[in-house]
């Protein structure tokens, strides 16, 4: 039972006021794009044992999108933005790297 | 025998008296007893038969990690199964009946099982499978289902009430005993809010039953002090029958308050279930004693030492008249001491330790009780309960030494912290060589969202089992929690307390050291689901050496206790079998809850028509006057058909659709969704959403559209009306409203959020209704306000108007193939509007219908329904929809997809109309054969029905469904499955079976 924070509208969310919407910033691929390129859009996801990055929807709520950065072993939460972005804030990177030394976005180990 | 002391007792009230009632024996108690210590008292040492050899078992415990008193309690609406003994406290016209036994407890068929053991060991039911299939239909399965599950299921409603409760603490406190209540007083003089809670109906745990001095004062005087103090302030809450029951992510609890389980008679719930956030949590849970593996050791009077004691201290019950206490720790010794003080004989103390005990082994002896240093338990004597002991050594194979009359064995394997809590958000263990335990590492504790600890064992719990350390440890670790939370600890001094001096704990995991395959046999570890120590030997002989896999195969820990008694001693065996340490097994998952709690608490309130409430529409009472005939849609009813007189569902769906074709049909469509889409990148947007072209429909028409997922299947399709410029109106299924609000939202919110669109699902703001057939125009017209006339509303129009004075939106749309408005009122006049369609149609005999009316008059028209043509694998190419697939649009949700190489096959089966030859209807779901089997051994399919009903426009049975190749077989005729195994021959036909020029709607 995680507790998010919605940055739109500050609630602190218990989870059952939340949707999971499983890994963020993930790149649409479309019509022209190789089979290759779209099966890795529709089916390959993620699953680190660590700092992941995961859409979250205020269902219960605001009903707005959002993502959290959070690691998936501690349950600690780095943070969580607005889904209108294509990466994390430098902040919650900043972050991420200070209690994770040796991190880097997009580095899924 | 067991029974109730002259003297003692220091929770009863001997002055009052409980009846009670067990297996239709009457029998008495009094107040404050548990039904376990009641039934002790009346000599009932028989109370239950184990789960697989169906042994006779007996009370081994006195609180919540009893694994063999359970019992089914209570009648009719307030019966309840698995209610364990020790922790259901006795009130009057209690009644309860032992378990697992047929026909009587004294006397169980069942037993002949144990003449069966050989058969029965670990991996049972695996072994079993592979067994030819007669064995199993007349052998194994009418002997396990015979065997299958403890108690009996409730057959009536439950009576009772529950109720969930959401609170918010700085810092809450698991376990109400010494440690409990000093890691209480720590936090609570910090200033932080705490609430202590406490499983049983006492505070002070096990040092009032042990006895010592605190500061001074008598354990129960400091029990009694602190109480006097937390309630005194303000930041304290303090509450008695509630465990915790598990701890969750990010300080999430749930506590299981049993709030009248001992006074059923009083209103209010009977359970509460607290979801609690707190900031820290203090798990002062205690320990759980061990019981020791020694042949017969599950015999009813053979019991753990602690509960010994405590049903003498607490109760003052005697388990018997001698007791014979055998254990590998100086603790027993204070049970042969209390037996003692009380009057009682202990013949011996068997201490397998070469050395022996400590201050409290001179106590003892002081105290004329014989202590025998290095000595063990060869065997139990004894059938439904205890006559005697053999003893030995415990360094040797069993060769008896000695036979002592006993009726009663009090033994000790050591203590174990109850460390369920702390591990249960993922708490980390260390094996404490030493100390024979695992203890919580407070370096590896459960982390919260800020990645640090949030909960702190303490006390025993922590693995202190001293009195003056668990009370220093309790502060220690209070004083940490709070300052976790930022506040600062206060300044609290760890009061003196009395000492004895122990000597260490020895491991004895196996009594005696060398039994042997005889002994091993009659040796249990899990009372309760009958695993012995040869079991878990031959599992790790087997070749399995994961403690999660052992416990599986053999099913230890698996029973209703989930092993409080047993994991300890089971992976013991499991190392020494393997040849390994303990902390190479490692320990099995601790999963919440604690103990199991009811389902009620589950529930809460959450029951009845408050378990999901149902969405009504503006019509709905008149459909519940009009003998509505309701099936579930979504979390809408809506009514399957109207059913008049004694009429079946099938005549008067044949009614409703006959009255409609020839004359006029009224629909309650109010359920189907509407949501507004609206902004300057509306267009574009819609284009994304739906297969076809959106942004081109003109201002004032309606276009039937397609919504695919981006995996190219099929979730949704409605009527889409432009309301203006920049504005559409998007028509789902019933169902799909809320889903695909949400589907549009998330695309919007996260993929296009530049767009400038939004979506407002306005559903219920709106009644709408289905006028249907060659009189719909005339009774429109009747209501006057509106020209819906062939020329000024065209098909797949809509208009703004008045009717009859409603302020109404009219779409020309169809959906049964005849001459049909569907029309749309403010929600606050759906019922007024209805009424008046009702009394302008009288005279045209209007007919409102129901959902299967509805249907079959769509499927005679050929038209898919979602969910039934479709199933998330479907596709709109494999229902000949490419009409409705843009070739114009560079992309739209799910086009890629659907140019993947298995969605653009020509080996997909596609949609075709079905006709049997005989003219009966196909069963729903039913599957064509192909020649030929598979991999499997399975016939071979082709194609499979989607929709299959009665027409009784028709007269005979129509079908659709997809079929491989289908379009292309036109008029061949294959063979379907029916349920009962025959197979009926359908003709393919083109899918529309009625009006397949749309004569009827164009008019
Ligand atoms: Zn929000």
């Amino acid at each position: 039972m995680l507790l998010l924070e919605c940055p739109y509208c500050g609630a602190k969310c218990e989870e059952t006021e939340l949707s999971p919407g499983g890994e963020a910033h993930i790149k649409r691929y479309g019509p022209g794009s190789s089979d290759q390129d779209f099966e890795a859009y529709l089916f390959m996801r993620e699953n680190p044992k660590g700092v992941h990055f995961e859409r979250w929807r205020h269902v219960y709520g605001c009903g707005k999108w959002f993502h959290a950065a959070r690691c998936t072993q501690s349950l600690e939460v780095f943070g969580t933005y607005a889904a209108q972005t294509f990466e994390p804030p430098q902040e919650i990177k900043d972050k991420i790297s200070a209690k994770r030394p040796g991190w880097s976005w997009r580095d899924f180990s | 025998m067991s029974m109730r002391l002259k003297t003692g007792g220091r929770l009863v009230n001997r002055a009052s008296q409980v009846e009670f009632n067990f297996n239709g024996k009457r029998l008495f108690g009094h107040e404050g007893d548990t039904l376990a210590s009641a039934l002790l008292a009346n000599d009932q040492m028989l109370v239950g038969r184990s789960f697989k050899y169906h042994r006779p078992r007996g009370i081994v415990a006195s609180g919540a990690e009893e694994p063999n008193a359970l019992m089914n309690m209570g009648e009719g609406a307030k019966f309840e199964p698995n209610q364990r003994a020790t922790t259901t406290e006795l009130f009057d016209g209690l009644s309860v009946g032992s378990q697992n036994h047929w026909p009587s407890l004294e006397y169980d068929i069942g037993a002949v099982n144990g003449l069966f053991a050989r058969f029965l060991s670990a991996g049972f039911y695996y072994k079993m499978f592979i067994h030819p299939r007669p064995f199993w239909k007349h052998i194994y399965e009418p002997f396990i289902r015979q065997s299958a599950g403890l108690g009996k299921a409730p057959t009536e409603k439950d009576a009772d009430t529950y109720e969930h409760l959401y609170a918010f603490y700085d810092v809450v406190v698991i376990g109400g005993g010494i440690a409990g209540l000093q890691a209480g007083r720590t936090v609570a003089a910090s200033g932080a809010s705490v609430l202590v809670m406490e499983q049983t109906a006492h505070w002070g745990g096990r040092a009032v039953v042990d006895g010592g001095e605190i500061g001074g004062q008598s354990t129960e005087d400091f029990v009694n002090d602190s109480l006097e103090k937390l309630a005194a302030m303000d930041n304290v809450t303090l509450k008695t029958r509630m465990m915790g029951a598990g701890v969750y992510d990010h300080g999430y609890v749930l506590g299981y308050e049993r709030v009248s389980d001992h006074a059923p008679k009083t209103t209010g719930p009977r359970h509460r279930l607290w979801r609690i956030r707190a900031g820290q949590i203090i798990t002062a849970t205690g320990a759980i004693e061990r019981p020791l593996s020694f042949a017969g050791n599950d015999i009813p009077g053979v019991m753990l030492a602690s509960a010994v004691r405590d049903y003498v201290v607490n109760w003052g019950v005697a388990v018997g008249d001698r007791t014979v206490v055998v254990t590998n720790n100086d603790d027993a010794y204070r049970t042969a001491i209390a037996l003692k003080q009380a009057g009682l004989d202990v013949p011996v103390i068997l201490d397998a330790r070469a050395n022996g005990a400590g201050s409290l082994g001179d106590t003892a002896r002081e105290m004329g009780i014989r202590v025998e240093n290095g000595k063990a338990i060869a065997k139990v004597k004894g059938g439904k309960r205890v006559t005697g002991v053999a003893i030995c050594a415990q360094a040797g194979s069993g060769g008896v030494l000695e036979e002592i009359a006993c009726d009663a064995v009090a033994m000790s394997g050591g203590w174990s912290p109850a460390v369920h809590l702390y591990s249960h958000c993922g708490g980390k263990l260390n094996w404490d060589d030493q100390a024979v335990m695992f203890r919580p590492d407070l370096n590896r504790r459960p982390t919260d969202q800020n990645g640090e600890g949030f909960v702190t064992p303490a006390g025993s719990a922590n693995g202190e089992l001293a009195l003056s350390a668990v009370l220093a440890d309790a502060i220690a670790r209070a004083k940490e929690a709070v300052k976790a939370l930022g506040h600062k600890a206060p300044s609290t001094r760890v009061p003196e307390a009395s000492e004895k001096g122990e000597n260490a704990v020895e491991p004895v995991w196996l009594m005696p050291q060398g039994a042997g395959d005889k002994l091993r046999m009659k040796t249990w570890l899990d009372f309760q689901n009958d695993v012995k120590v040869s079991d878990v030997q031959l599992a790790a002989l087997e070749g399995y050496e994961s403690v999660e896999h052992t416990k599986r195969y053999t099913t230890l820990g698996m029973a209703t206790d989930q092993g409080k008694l047993s994991n300890i001693n089971g992976l013991a065996t499991l190392a020494d079998a393997l040849n390994t340490d303990i902390p190479n097994v490692g320990t099995t998952t601790f999963r919440p809850p604690y103990t199991p709690i009811s389902m009620g608490a589950i529930a809460g309130a959450a029951r009845d028509e408050v378990f999901q409430p149902l969405r009504q529409t503006p019509m709905q009472g008149w459909h519940d006057e009009n003998g509505a005939d309701y099936e579930p849609v979504g979390h809408w009813r809506r009514a399957y058909c109207y059913r008049r007189g004694s009429e079946t569902r099938a005549q008067a769906v044949e009614r409703e659709i006959l009255q409609t074709r020839k004359s006029l049909g009224l629909l309650d469509a109010s359920t189907l969704g509407k949501l507004v889409v609206k902004g300057p990148d509306t267009g574009k947007f819609l284009d994304m959403m739906y297969t076809n072209m959106m942004s081109n429909l003109a201002v004032g028409k309606c276009r039937y559209g397609l919504m695919c997922s981006e995996n190219g299947f099929l979730i949704d399709d409605g009527v889409v009306a432009r309301i203006d410029e920049d504005t559409w109106l998007c028509h789902t299924t019933t169902g799909g409203a809320d889903r695909i609000h949400a589907h549009m939202e998330e695309w919007l919110q996260t993929e296009w959020w530049d767009w400038k669109v939004y979506v407002a699902n306005m559903t219920e703001q709106f009644a709408q209704v289905a006028v249907v057939g060659p009189n719909a125009r005339k009774v429109l017209e009747k209501l006057g306000g509106m020209d819906v006339s062939k020329d000024a509303l065209k098909f797949m129009q809509w208009a703004d108007g008045t009717l009859g004075g409603f302020k109404a939106r009219v779409y020309r749309i169809s959906f049964s193939g005849e001459l049909s408005y569907e029309i749309a009122v403010p929600a606050n006049e759906g019922r007024a509007f209805w009424d008046a369609l009702l009394e302008a149609g009288a005279e045209f005999d209007v007919m409102p219908y129901g959902t299967e009316a509805l249907h079959v008059m769509r499927a005679e028209k050929g038209f898919i329904m979602i969910g039934d043509e479709t199933d998330g694998t479907v596709i709109p190419q494999d229902l000949n929809m490419q009409w409705a697939i843009s070739k114009k649009k560079e992309d739209f949700l799910g086009k890629r997809a659907q140019q993947r190489s298995h969605m653009v096959s020509p080996d997909r089966w596609k949609l075709v109309g079905l006709e049997t030859l005989d003219g009966s209807v196909l069963p729903d779901g039913s599957y064509a054969f192909a020649p030929g089997t598979n991999a499997n051994g399975q016939r071979k399919t082709q194609g499979r029905v989607t929709s299959t009903y009665y027409s009784p426009t028709l007269g005979r049975g129509i079908a659709m469904g997809l079929v491989h190749h289908g379009p292309d077989r036109m008029g061949e005729v294959i063979e379907f499955n029916k349920v009962d195994g025959s197979l009926v021959k359908a003709k393919i036909v083109d899918q529309v079976f009625y009006d397949a020029e749309g004569a009827k709607q164009n008019v």
